[in-house]
């Protein structure tokens, strides 16, 4: 709706993530790099997942297998690719066309089926789902079972290894204003308003010849492929991949993200994002119980803030 | 004689032991205005339903512009030429106007599957979606949320998104609901207006609209047609009075 706002969120935001290194580098505090690197990996799996939770009203709880899927790409592929020396199974352009084809394929049979109905049994069919391919990952004794492995052979792309604290970040950032561009014109496309049509009435986008199924099993599909691409990125950066990954509740705290940063606002899930793993990071060290205080910010949220954390800045109507 | 554009033969449909539509049969012929009167309960939306491939009959027959829908989706009869209007407004409230039209007219116009470039930047279905607007009276408020729109100006919107969809034939359910008087008389302008480029089928409590719209009148009571013909023979029917006119006549008595 409003250009001039979004040229200057993008430059904004462009601005920021390119001042980030060089605070972290003068302040001598690198590994800050490294959180600031998950924040946006996970910020974009939040932007993915915001494209069907926030614009599509779907509440989906398999949003982590995808991620988790592109992550055992990574750890699958690197360890033959060390244990064997198949060289081509680190290549990055192999990988992530396997992660293509793997996350667009499960996403069409988990949509196929699970789309078909909506509300809790759309909710329970996503989380039985995600549940079979977690429980499959603890099954898998040679990739470390449930106590998951660790990565000795980053992605490689044409001899050159990703892995390294810049590197990491700058590859995040790139992948996470591509998913937020991707997600906007998305939104603003032909796709984006049957698919926000038929969030908002249903009934009436079938009554204009629609079909709002197939519609949002592409944005299903769509959705997942990025949460697969950032996976890719995810286990490069945490060098390790395990079963946890692709839990239920870690698709529980991509929506609680989403939920948070402002739902159907194009850069809400960074800020979502980011609050959750800096209130993780801070409060875990304190006490065990930390995770209370996510229950009453997503309280306060949802009382007082429907628009989220984005809509405070935001001019960005959500369209109910 | 030429082929009615909408043919209707024996349609039945039961909800338990209640007959909601029974045997009906009519006819709506090409560029004509068929109106459907029956009082509360007498089964017309449940009738338009059928037709608009939103209910399934039990039995029976519908032919639309010579092709057997009986069978077909909704979404099939749309793109074979019908269109329908909702008797309680079914707009998507948080859209602008121009994009709940923009929602009809791109339908023709490549469908939904365009993903990179902006809705309202194709230009065919931004200026059709004009043009009805423009044919509506609402151009002017083509950026305004739809929420914002008064009740009247929603139920004009409502019958431009459907028109939108080029139809052959339009569904109109009870167009005038919750009109007042100066609403009302622009809406039958409007669909006046309209009368002789597209078909209508139209449901309608107010009596005087429908006499003063229809070319031809069915009227239902239970689910059965009780008289159908053209509009002046109907004001006198016998049977009619008796179903639907009943209590007037007796108060003027």
């Amino acid at each position: 709706m409003n250009r001039v706002e979004n040229r200057l969120a993008g430059i904004v935001l462009v601005l920021t993530l390119a001042v980030i290194p060089a605070i972290a580098f003068a302040f001598d505090a690198i590994f800050a790099l490294t959180f600031a690197t998950r924040i946006l990996i996970l910020a974009a799996a939040a932007v993915s997942l915001n494209l069907i939770l926030g614009y599509g009203g779907l509440l989906s709880l398999c949003h982590s297998t995808f991620l988790g899927l592109g992550a055992y790409v990574v750890g699958i592929g690197g360890y033959h690719a060390y244990n064997d020396e198949i060289a081509w199974m680190a290549d990055g352009f192999v990988q992530l066309c396997a992660i293509l084809v793997l996350s667009a394929g499960a996403a069409a049979i988990i949509g196929v089926i699970s789309l078909r109905t909506r509300g809790m049994y759309f909710l329970m069919i996503t989380l039985a789902f995600g549940q079979i391919l977690y429980l499959a990952a603890i099954g898998a004794y040679q990739y470390g079972g449930d106590e998951g492995m660790t990565i000795f052979q980053p992605s490689t792309f044409a001899g050159f290894a990703l892995q390294g604290r810049f590197v990491m970040y700058a590859a995040a950032a790139i992948f996470f204003c591509v998913s937020v561009l991707v997600v906007e014109r998305l939104t603003r496309s032909r796709f984006g308003l049957v698919l926000q049509a038929s969030r908002m009435n249903e009934a009436r986008v079938c009554a204009l010849g629609y079909d709002p199924m197939r519609v949002r099993l592409v944005a299903f599909i769509i959705s997942g492929v990025m949460a697969g691409m950032a996976g890719f990125l995810l286990a490069n950066n945490a060098e390790f991949v395990s079963p946890i990954d692709l839990h239920w509740t870690r698709s529980a705290d991509l929506v609680i993200m989403v939920v948070l940063g402002g739902l159907g606002i194009g850069l809400g899930p960074l800020f979502g994002t980011a609050l959750l793993l800096i209130v993780e990071e801070l409060a875990s060290g304190m006490s065990p119980h930390w995770p209370i205080i996510v229950g009453v910010m997503v309280l306060l949220v949802a009382l007082f803030m429907p628009r989220g954390l984005a809509g405070l800045v935001s001019s960005e109507k959500r369209h109910d | 004689m030429t082929e009615p554009l909408l043919f209707v033969e024996c349609l039945q449909k039961s909800f338990g032991g209640l007959s909601a539509t029974d045997g009906v049969s009519l006819q709506v012929s090409h560029d004509s205005i068929h109106a459907i009167i029956g009082p509360n309960g007498a089964g017309k939306t449940t009738l338009l339903s059928q037709l608009f491939g939103q209910l399934r009959p039990d039995a029976g027959r519908i032919v639309f512009n010579g092709t057997d829908v009986t069978h077909a989706s909704t979404s099939a009869r749309v793109r074979l030429g019908m269109a329908r209007s909702f008797q309680i407004t079914s707009l998507c409230l948080n859209l602008s106007v121009l994009e709940n039209v923009l929602l009809a007219s791109q339908l023709r116009r490549g469908g939904w599957t365009g993903f990179w470039r902006r809705a309202t930047a194709s230009r065919d279905a931004v200026e059709h979606s004009e043009t009805v607007l423009a044919q509506i009276g609402l151009l002017e408020r083509r950026r305004d949320v739809v929420e914002q729109l008064s009740h009247g100006e929603q139920r004009q919107l409502e019958v431009a998104v459907a028109l939108a969809l080029d139809p052959l034939l339009l569904l109109l359910d009870e167009p005038l609901a919750g009109l007042g008087p100066d609403e009302a008389t622009k809406m039958i302008a409007l669909l006046k207006n309209l009368k002789g480029s597209v078909s209508m089928l139209l449901i309608e409590h107010d009596i005087e609209a429908v006499f003063s719209l229809a070319d031809r009148i069915t009227v239902l009571d239970f689910g059965r047609v009780i008289a159908s013909g053209p509009a002046d023979e109907i004001r006198g029917h016998p049977d009619v009075r008796k179903a639907y006119l009943g209590h007037e006549e007796e108060e003027h008595a």
